[in-house]
């Protein structure tokens, strides 16, 4: 047993850590949180000259074959930075799903400006009436000679506004079962019938909802067979990588452990050395352990040559009900200042319990619901009998 | 990075688990209630080597890394063993790692198996030892007390202590007979070892008696019927079961770390050792009580065995502290801080 990442992940690591202090600066970080946009295209172009956009790539096609773990040692300093990395994960993730089941003329169109930095890809699964339930999608794709003319509203398209496509499940067959008539495609979003409307979440986050009037999408951008969307969609969900490592409560823990050690109580004790301060520190400590953990050894699965499925979901599931207990544990330690809004220049700790307040709540929902997690878990991991 | 048991490992794991197996089966854990104490399978034990491999080679053992120590706590507590390993083992390393002849005398009957010497976990409160560990049934008690090591035979200064656990713990007295083993500074650092050691040990054990706990939890649902369908196919049941196989998971992930990082990243090992600890009494008490509460009525029945992986549950870590007091110890390593005890 060896809990060490290894030499060559522990370089790659320090080697993350050096680009980001230099490139990301602290006026990006604030413009991401002005704006609520997680990407940045300076932040996105450096990473493409660095040769960083996707590094687990095979060099062929312009990654440099890392292996899981060195590209783990890579993630967890992004996200323990706050790098902004939303629009590289989806443009990579739908890059793969191309990669491996595209065909040539799909991989020679989409892969060189993907991995270019030139093309962002965002994803369309979400729809008003559909979220876990994503094979019960109703936008509509019907076909028209070469063309399919597509019709329906997609929810949550982040970074849409950015974006030169969106990764799209639609439904071409409704009179056969949800999962056998849906087709996805590779949807051009900067065409005529596209409206984005903007759409402010709790955290300041700004996403989307996007809507589709007759937009015309050639055949040769249909992702996989004519109501095969669901096998694509199995190739994209066992691809995606699983939680942000626990980046967010890392940060939080941190700035927390700053206030401690910063702040008086009002009889002129330190924060830090009360117990029942450094008992709600520590436990924290102890789930970003095991959120590091559960996160590696996903990794590991992936690099002993297999996909981690119950144990993706555990990651998944603990790293953000983790984040959402702590981030409310926080506020209270805080006190009546625990309510000062990120953002005040008054906010203790940076405002940080505050924010991850609100910012946890998103994460127990996009990538698959708890809910979801814990069906997966109790199912495939436990053997237990599907809910009637 | 593996997370795999190597080969000698793994070897370990199935010659104790089969030893368990066959010694410590309900039957003979009910058997050995209240007192929690199994001759038999003590002498088991200490046959196969249970204390000598605690122990370095200088000093008279196999010298097994505390990694390998941290595996067999976990069958252990998966078996819930009425026998006083993690205490004896600790206790024969705090032994070894004192200089000077008393030291090594105590040790030398130690690992002979012919005194069982335990340690307690906390110095003496107005002249007592309080709840310590296998203090009904052990012969010597090694303690901490003024800034000095001290062994104690503990004979009739004993008074054994009924307890949630079966556990054989008792108030000792201190008496006249305490023999001074070691003073200075070294002291207290030896001893501050010796309890992160525990903590790392009862941390793994904890996370035998979580997985042991949702197996039985999850046959049970699996089993019982109810409205028509197995009770498992309920979420309200199953995303319970998955939330505890969830913690119990990472914090099995998370002890084993605490073990490895003794050796291998020892500025990490105190911290971990307490967040262990901590994280697994609240996993393997949220596993044991779910599959206790999903048994329904037969649950609060003495007749299932989920009741015996309950109670030891929060028993046994309690000994050292509840999981609040281990945070804190562990963010006081954290802040580099280290919290003193009252």
């Amino acid at each position: 047993m060896d809990f060490r990442l290894g030499e060559r992940s522990e370089m790659f690591r320090q080697e993350a850590r050096a680009f980001l202090d230099e490139v990301f600066t602290d006026e990006m970080e604030d413009q991401i949180h002005r704006t609520g946009v997680h990407h940045n295209w300076d932040f996105h172009r450096a990473l493409v000259e660095r040769g960083w956009l996707a590094p687990g790539w095979p060099e062929e096609f312009g990654g440099q074959g890392r292996d899981p773990l060195e590209m783990l040692a890579f993630a967890e300093e992004f996200h323990r930075a706050g790098a902004p990395t939303y629009a590289v994960g989806t443009t990579l993730m739908v890059a793969n799903i191309i990669r491996h089941i595209g065909t040539d003329e799909q991989k020679e169109l989409i892969l060189p400006p993907a991995l270019g930095g030139k093309t962002i890809i965002v994803l369309g699964f979400t729809e008003p009436e559909s979220g876990s339930d994503v094979a019960a999608a109703q936008t509509r794709a019907v076909r028209d000679g070469d063309e399919w003319v597509v019709n329906g509203q997609k929810m949550f398209t982040t970074n849409a506004q950015e974006a030169d496509y969106v990764f799209m499940l639609t439904r071409t067959n409704p009179d056969v079962p949800k999962h056998q008539g849906l087709t996805t495609f590779l949807v051009p979003l900067r065409q005529e019938g596209v409206e984005i409307q903007p759409v402010l979440t709790l955290s300041g986050e700004r996403t989307n909802l996007t809507f589709y009037s007759d937009v015309r999408v050639d055949d040769s951008l249909r992702i996989g067979e004519v109501d095969g969307g669901w096998d694509v969609m199995k190739v994209g969900l066992t691809l995606e990588r699983a939680g942000d490592q626990g980046g967010e409560s890392i940060r939080l823990l941190r700035a927390m452990e700053e206030w401690a050690g910063a702040t008086v109580d009002d009889e002129g004790r330190a924060r830090a050395d009360d117990p029942d301060v450094r008992a709600r520190l520590g436990r924290a400590a102890a789930e970003n352990e095991v959120t590091t953990l559960l996160c590696r050894r996903c990794a590991w699965v992936n690099e002993s040559g297999r996909l981690p499925g119950v144990e993706g979901s555990m990651s998944k599931l603990f790293a953000s009900e983790a984040l959402t207990r702590q981030s409310a544990d926080f506020v209270d330690l805080l006190g009546r200042d625990g309510i000062r809004s990120h953002g005040d220049p008054s906010a203790p700790a940076g405002g940080a319990a505050d924010y991850d307040f609100r910012f946890a709540l998103g994460t127990t929902t996009y990538g698959g619901t708890s809910e979801v997690q814990r069906n997966i878990i109790a199912q495939r991991g436990l053997g237990l009998p599907r809910s009637a | 990075m593996d997370l795999n048991p190597s080969g000698e490992q793994q070897q370990l794991i199935d010659a104790f688990g089969a030893l368990y197996a066959k010694e410590s089966s309900s039957e003979r854990v009910r058997a050995a209630e209240p007192l929690g104490h199994d001759a038999d399978l003590w002498r088991r034990l200490v046959e196969v080597g249970a204390i000598e491999m605690a122990v370095d080679e200088e000093s008279g053992g196999w010298g097994a890394s505390l990694l390998d120590l941290a595996l067999v706590a976990e069958q252990h507590g998966r078996f819930i063993g009425s026998a006083p390993l993690l205490e004896a083992q600790v206790a024969a390393r705090l032994l070894a790692r004192t200089d000077g002849t008393e030291a090594a005398s105590a040790l030398a009957e130690a690992l002979a198996g012919d005194l069982l010497t335990t340690v307690a976990l906390h110095p003496p409160r107005d002249g007592v030892l309080t709840m310590v560990p296998s203090g009904a049934v052990a012969d010597i008690v090694i303690f901490v007390d003024g800034g000095q090591l001290w062994s104690m035979a503990i004979g009739e200064s004993r008074t054994r202590v009924d307890n949630l656990g079966s556990l054989p713990v008792a108030d000792i007295e201190v008496g006249n007979g305490a023999r001074a083993l070691a003073s200075g500074p070294e002291v207290g650092r030896w001893f501050e070892q010796a309890r992160d050691e525990w903590l790392v040990l009862m941390a793994n054990a904890l996370v035998g008696i979580g997985n042991r706990s949702l197996e039985i939890g999850v046959d049970y649902v699996k089993e019982r019927h109810a409205f028509g369908v197995p009770i498992g196919s309920f979420q309200a049941v199953a995303h319970g079961l998955a939330d505890a196989v969830t913690a119990v998971d990472g914090g099995g992930l998370l002890a084993r770390e605490a073990a490895w990082a003794a050796v291998e990243e020892p500025d990490r090992g105190a911290e971990l050792a307490a967040l262990a600890c901590a994280f697994n009494t609240e996993a393997a008490r949220e596993a044991s009580y779910r599959s206790l509460h999903y048994h329904g009525g037969y649950g609060f029945m003495l007749e299932y065995d989920i009741q015996l992986y309950f109670r030891r549950a929060k028993a046994w870590p309690a000994l050292f502290a509840e999981p609040s007091s281990l945070y804190a110890r562990a963010e006081g390593h954290r802040l580099s801080t280290p919290t003193v005890e009252a």
